[in-house]
């Protein structure tokens, strides 16, 4: 699809919704660099609500997982029992603090 | 994993109603429809800004210009979130643009009719507006994320201009007779181009069964302009307003609202680039898209100068 | 004057900066040079026009003629209207649209700043949340100043002349007549001569960033916006903005 033309970098956008949640991706924008970003996503994703934080970040510096790493990344985390606590028998009169 | 094996790991997900995400394995041609219905629909939304805006300027009080504004406003959000979906498949959003300018690429059919008057703003806010929520409501569900994604963000932000729409139809409909004529004139230009906003009837529809297989749609045509007429008919009774249409008749059986037949030879001509718009809709995308180019022009060249300059520094630390 | 009559004529005078650049800035909508700026622009329109609103209402408050805000609007002639020429200027290019705005954005800021002190509440509370957007406009068309002053050739070349044009207009944010006057020392609006001098020294700051050249000409003594005497471009403006409201008089929307 890409010719030998210039285009504006691609960002991916994160808005912080309220205080102590975390950035959560809401979309992509077009920007020549990192103020124009920050400026568009704050006109293009935060019309609406109050959010308090924007990230913006370059398409291209995001590492991801393929499917292909799926099955060996994520599939035996089930098997772990001894990560959660119902692995452990704590007699009944021994409350939690 | 052979191509055969991939493609059968690839139904299975699309039979459990998992999402393909950017970066699954996907059929070439499910990636091809999917850049092709994606940028379609962001062509519509920012070619569906024209007729509207060309209301801003004459909204007859402050509160309707305001209200317009934000809405034509989201128009542009929702070609953006959209391009940007489309962006996730490989395609570049200057390209899918030089592809519509061009003429190359299509875009909703309906706003290639005029707006003429105020009652046609309301129209597209009351119809045009809530037939694509109909579509769009369906897509929430679709089987690429990120298209499913930015289509239950757009139906958020959407409610208000079908609400917005109705205000305006409800108010020309208790108002002086002139604004009583104003909305049924535009209702009667708007009814059948907003039925034929669905696309073609499904015996005659190219793509419907391969993106129903792929869950990319959900609804067939016909079903989901059923379920359009089914909500409009009842709602323009509620504004005393006639649908053009004399042989809408409810079915006793099903209880159902069956128009008449549409005029599918209008549907092609516009799709051929003949309605009354077309030419003015893209000359005027053309202009702002390519008059504007200097202005990106000048914003890049700028970065470029801010990274050189920041790099002479780093050099003479 | 009485005192309502001057509170009013006042006030009108800043509603009427903010509805008609809102509604240059409308213009823009859908004819943007990108979609990221298109809903940038549309942003700054919305904060505008919600601003002259605020203004309009307070203003009625003391109008003897007893208008609604849409009246003033839609009903005013050509010589009622008390904007500042600069603002009906024709949009030109995305240069012109821009540097047109961050003139008035520098003022707007340093104006709804001093607002805040004013003796009306809710002129002063008014002043407090409009600020905020102000700062926001003033940051995205500055650094589009400075975008376009050291971008290429030809958007330094665009933007240099929209500075040539524009600058003279700019000396009518200062002027004042007996009306300004008599508002300041109530206390009810800000004192523009306060801040005259920290306008001209920002703004000589971002050209000077942005490899702009300081224009010869400075100031015109021509013109007389706050008076009701415009340029054809506001009766442009006008003839479309209320066509449609006059054409049904009597009607409500």
């Amino acid at each position: 699809m890409t010719s030998g033309k210039v285009v504006d970098s691609l960002w991916e956008v994160f808005l912080q919704e309220k205080n102590n949640s975390g950035h959560v991706h809401v979309g992509s924008l077009r920007a020549s660099g990192s103020e124009e970003a920050l400026q568009a996503a704050r006109d293009v994703y935060a019309r609406r609500g109050s959010p308090i934080s924007i990230w913006v970040v370059l398409s291209e510096s995001i590492v991801a997982s393929t499917p292909a790493d799926a099955p060996s990344f994520f599939d035996p985390k089930d098997a772990k029992s001894f990560r959660y606590p119902n692995y452990y028998k704590v007699p009944r009169t021994l409350k939690d603090a | 994993m052979t191509e055969a094996s991939r493609q059968f790991d690839f139904e299975g997900r699309i039979a459990r109603d998992e999402k393909i995400e950017p970066n699954d394995w996907m059929p070439s041609r499910y990636r091809r429809q999917l850049v092709r219905m994606i940028s379609q629909h962001a062509h519509s939304e920012v070619v569906g800004m024209l007729p509207e805006g060309n209301w801003i300027t004459r909204a007859p009080s402050l509160r309707r210009k305001i209200s317009l504004l934000a809405k034509v406003q989201d128009e542009a959000g929702h070609g953006l979130y959209l391009y940007g979906a489309a962006e996730t498949l490989g395609a570049e959003r200057e390209d899918l643009i030089n592809r519509l300018l061009g003429g190359d690429a299509r875009y909703s059919s309906i706003f290639n009719y005029p707006s003429v008057t105020w009652g046609d703003v309301g129209v597209i806010g009351w119809l045009v507006d809530q037939a694509a929520m109909v579509n769009q409501t369906m897509l929430t569900k679709c089987s690429y994320g990120p298209y499913a994604r930015a289509m239950i963000q757009i139906c958020k932000e959407e409610n208000f201009h079908k609400r917005q729409g109705m205000e305006i139809m409800a108010v020309l409909s208790a108002g002086t007779s002139a604004q009583r004529a104003m909305a049924q004139d535009a209702l009667d230009r708007w009814w059948w181009p907003t039925l034929m906003m669905f696309g073609p009837p499904d015996e005659e529809s190219p793509h419907s069964s391969e993106l129903i297989g792929w869950k990319v749609k959900m609804k067939s045509n016909d079903e989901l302009r059923q379920w359009f007429v089914d909500l409009a008919v009842p709602q323009a009774e509620a504004l005393d307003l006639q649908i053009p249409d004399p042989e809408l008749v409810r079915d006793s059986k099903t209880g159902h609202w069956i128009s008449g037949p549409i005029n599918w030879d209008e549907f092609r001509s516009i799709l051929e680039g003949e309605g009354p718009c077309n030419r003015e809709r893209i000359e005027s995308r053309r202009e702002s898209h390519f008059g504007g180019a200097w202005v990106r022009e000048a914003a890049r060249a700028y970065e470029e100068k801010c990274r050189k300059k920041k790099a002479l520094e780093r050099e003479s630390l | 004057m009485v005192w309502e009559e001057l509170r009013f004529q006042a006030l009108l005078r800043h509603a009427d900066d903010r509805l008609v650049l809102g509604h240059r800035l409308s213009e823009w909508c859908g004819h943007g040079p990108t979609l990221e700026e298109d809903i940038a622009l549309s942003n700054v329109a919305l904060d505008l026009l919600g601003q002259a609103k605020v203004i309009f209402e307070q203003s009625i408050k003391t109008d003897l003629k007893k208008r609604s805000v849409d009246d003033l609007i839609y009903f005013r002639e050509i010589r009622g209207y008390r904007n500042v020429i600069l603002v009906e200027q024709p949009n030109g290019d995305f240069a012109c649209t821009i540097l047109r705005q961050y003139f008035f954005d520098v003022f707007n800021r340093l104006w709804l700043n001093s607002l805040q002190s004013s003796i009306d509440k809710d002129l002063s509370s008014f002043a407090r949340s409009a600020l905020k957007e102000a700062i926001y406009h003033e940051r995205h068309t500055k650094s589009w100043v400075v975008r376009l002053g050291d971008g290429t050739k030809e958007s330094n070349e665009r933007i240099q002349e929209a500075v040539s044009v524009f600058y003279p207009l700019s000396y009518e944010f200062f002027a004042q007549d007996e009306i300004d006057q008599k508002v300041f020392s109530k206390g009810l609006l800000p004192n523009t001569a306060c801040f005259e001098n920290v306008w001209k020294e920002e703004v000589a700051l971002t050209l000077l960033e942005a490899t702009l050249q300081f224009p010869k000409r400075t100031s015109t003594q021509m013109l007389r916006g706050r008076e009701g005497r415009h340029t054809e471009h506001l009766d442009r403006i006008l003839s479309e903005m209320q066509s449609l409201a006059r054409a049904h008089p009597g009607a409500s929307w």
